[in-house]
C-alpha cells in the first residue's frame, strides 16, 4: 500500500461515499438512457445463476411430488369409492352413449336412404314369406288404399328389398331382388361401373355386365342406378364380394332372411311412364335435368 | 469501535500476524457481507415464499444499517455499492434506484454511528423505523418519477413494515454472529 499520511487517507476514506453515490446517480441516468445495457447485464446474470436457481427448483419439486405422494396413499380408501361411484356412473353413460351412438348410425342410415322427403311411403308388416324353391318374395301387410301401385320400391331399415309385383286388398306380393326373375340395374359406387344385379335365387345376387375394363372393387358399395322410372339413384343395395376371382356377387344390405318391417316408397315415376314405342329416345325426368329455356321439342309423356 | 479497525490507536506492539490469521480475520471481517449477499441470492431464488420479494429490501436495509453503525469496516461504502448493485442487477425495476438507496442509508448510518453505537436497541429501531421510512419513500419516489407514472403505495408500505419488523430479529442474530464467529478479534 503506499504509504500516505493519516489526515490523507482519511479525507480519501471520507470522498469513497459521495463518490459512489455520484456514481450510483450515474448509473440511474445511464439506465434511463440506454434500457437496453441494463437488460443485457441484467440477462448475463440470470443466465449465470439459472443452474443454481435449478438447482433450487429441483429439491422443491421433488420435495412437493413426495408430500403430494403422501397425500395420495392418505386418501387412497376414498379415492377408491370415489372412483368406484364415478365407474358405476361412466358405466351407466357409456350404455347411454352405445345406445345413442346405435340410434344415430341407424337415423344415419335412414337419412342416407332417404333421398328425397316428398316420396310418400307405406309401411307395413311382413306377414308372411312366400319363397318356394324357385321363387323368392314375400307378403307384406299394408293398407292398400294409401296408395301402393306395382312396381313400387321396398326398402327396410338399410337397404333395398325388392319390387311391389302383385297388390291385393290388404297386402302386397314383394319380389326380393334376390328372387331369379329379379333384374335390377345398379351402380358401383367405387369404381363407378354400371351393371345389372340378376337374382339367383340365392342369397347373394350375381353382377353381370359389368364394364370388362372397369371390374368392381372388393367391397364397395352398391347402389340403385335410376334408369328405370319407378327407381330413383342412389338407394344402397349392397356390398360387393367376390366369391371367386370373375365371380362378384352382392351382398344385400336389406336382412332378407328375416324381414320384419318395411316400407313401400312411391316416388311417383310411374306418373310419366312412357308410352311403349320401339326405338324411342329416352327422355330425362325433369326434375333432375337441366331446365331448358325454350320448350323441349321432344315433348313429355 | 471494535479494536480491529485502527491498529495505529492500539498501545503496545503486536506480532506480526501468520497468513492464517490473517486470512481468518479476513473471512471473519467478510462474513457480514457475504451473508447479506448470500440472503440476496436467496431470496431473488424462485423459492414461492410469500412476500419474499418484498422482504429482500427489508433483510439489506436492515444488514447495511446495522454493521454501518457497528462494523464499518465489515460493511465498507465500496461493499454496499457492490450489495446495492446485485440487488438492482437481480430486480426488474429502473437500475440504481436501490443502489442510491442504500448507500445514502450507509451515508447516515456512518454519519451518526457514534451516537447510534450507545443508544439502547429500543432507540436504535426507532431511529431505524425512520431510516427505512426515508429509504422507502425515495425509492417509491425515484420509481414513480422515473417510470413516469405514480406507482401503488401499498406494495413499498408493505416492504417498509417488513423491514421494520425484520429488523430487532436480524440485530439479535448480528450481534450474536458478530460477537462469535464475525469478530476478528477471535481469529
Amino acid at each position: 500500500m503506499i504509504p500516505l499520511s493519516i489526515t490523507l487517507r482519511q479525507a480519501l476514506e471520507r470522498l469513497v461515499l459521495p463518490i459512489l453515490i455520484v456514481a450510483a446517480l450515474g448509473i440511474i441516468l445511464l439506465g434511463q438512457a440506454d434500457r437496453s445495457l441494463a437488460e443485457r447485464v441484467r440477462m448475463g446474470l440470470a443466465d449465470i445463476l439459472a443452474p443454481a436457481y435449478g438447482l433450487v427448483v429441483w429439491p422443491q419439486e421433488q420435495a412437493r411430488g413426495l408430500l403430494g405422494r403422501m397425500r395420495d396413499m392418505g386418501r387412497i380408501e376414498a379415492e377408491n369409492q370415489r372412483l368406484r361411484a364415478e365407474n358405476a356412473n361412466l358405466r351407466h353413460w357409456y350404455d347411454v352413449a352405445a345406445a345413442l351412438a346405435d340410434e344415430n348410425a341407424a337415423l344415419k342410415a335412414n337419412l342416407h336412404w332417404m333421398p328425397d322427403p316428398s316420396p310418400s311411403f307405406v309401411t307395413g308388416r311382413v306377414v308372411r314369406d312366400t319363397s318356394g324353391l324357385y321363387a323368392r318374395s314375400v307378403l307384406v301387410a299394408a293398407n292398400v288404399d294409401a296408395g301402393i301401385h306395382k312396381d313400387e320400391i321396398v326398402l327396410d331399415g338399410s337397404g333395398l328389398v325388392g319390387r311391389v309385383t302383385e297388390i291385393g286388398s290388404r297386402s302386397v306380393r314383394v319380389l326380393l331382388l334376390t328372387d331369379a326373375s329379379s333384374r335390377i340395374p345398379v351402380r358401383l359406387e367405387v369404381s363407378h361401373g354400371a351393371a345389372i344385379m340378376a337374382g339367383d335365387n340365392s342369397g347373394t345376387p350375381r353382377l353381370i355386365y359389368y364394364p370388362q375394363d372397369n371390374p368392381p372393387v372388393e367391397g364397395e358399395r352398391v347402389v340403385t342406378n335410376g334408369e328405370i322410372d319407378t327407381m330413383p339413384a342412389g338407394l344402397p343395395v349392397g356390398q360387393i364380394h367376390y366369391v371367386r376371382p370373375g365371380q362378384p356377387v352382392v351382398i344385400p344390405f336389406a336382412s332378407l332372411g328375416h324381414l320384419d318391417i318395411v316400407r313401400v316408397f312411391d316416388y311417383g315415376r310411374s306418373a310419366v311412364v312412357p308410352p311403349d314405342a320401339p326405338g324411342r329416345i329416352p327422355v330425362r325426368h325433369p326434375a333432375d335435368s337441366f331446365p331448358l329455356p325454350f320448350p323441349s321439342p321432344l315433348g313429355r309423356g | 469501535m471494535t479494536p480491529d479497525q485502527a491498529p495505529e490507536f492500539q498501545p503496545g506492539i503486536q506480532p506480526r500476524p501468520s497468513l492464517w490469521r490473517r486470512l481468518d480475520m479476513l473471512s471473519r471481517r467478510g462474513l457480514p457481507a457475504a451473508l447479506t449477499g448470500m440472503a440476496v441470492l436467496l431470496l431473488s431464488a424462485p423459492f414461492g415464499l410469500p412476500g419474499q420479494a418484498e422482504l429482500l429490501p427489508g433483510i439489506l436495509l436492515s444488514s447495511v444499517f446495522f454493521w454501518s453503525v457497528f462494523r464499518p469496516a465489515s460493511m465498507s461504502s465500496p461493499i454496499v455499492f457492490l450489495l446495492g448493485m446485485l440487488v438492482d442487477l437481480l430486480g426488474f425495476g429502473p437500475p440504481g434506484v436501490m443502489l442510491l438507496v442504500v448507500l445514502l442509508v450507509h451515508g447516515v448510518a456512518l454519519s451518526g454511528r457514534y451516537g447510534f453505537s450507545r443508544a439502547h436497541i429500543l432507540v436504535l429501531w426507532l431511529v431505524f423505523d425512520g431510516v427505512s421510512l426515508a429509504a422507502t419513500a425515495l425509492q417509491w419516489g425515484l420509481i414513480s418519477a422515473l417510470s413516469l407514472h405514480l406507482v401503488p403505495m401499498i406494495a413499498f408500505a408493505f416492504q417498509w413494515v417488513l423491514g421494520v419488523g425484520v429488523f430487532p430479529l436480524l440485530c439479535v442474530v448480528f450481534s450474536t454472529l458478530g460477537r462469535s464467529i464475525a469478530n476478528p478479534d477471535r481469529a
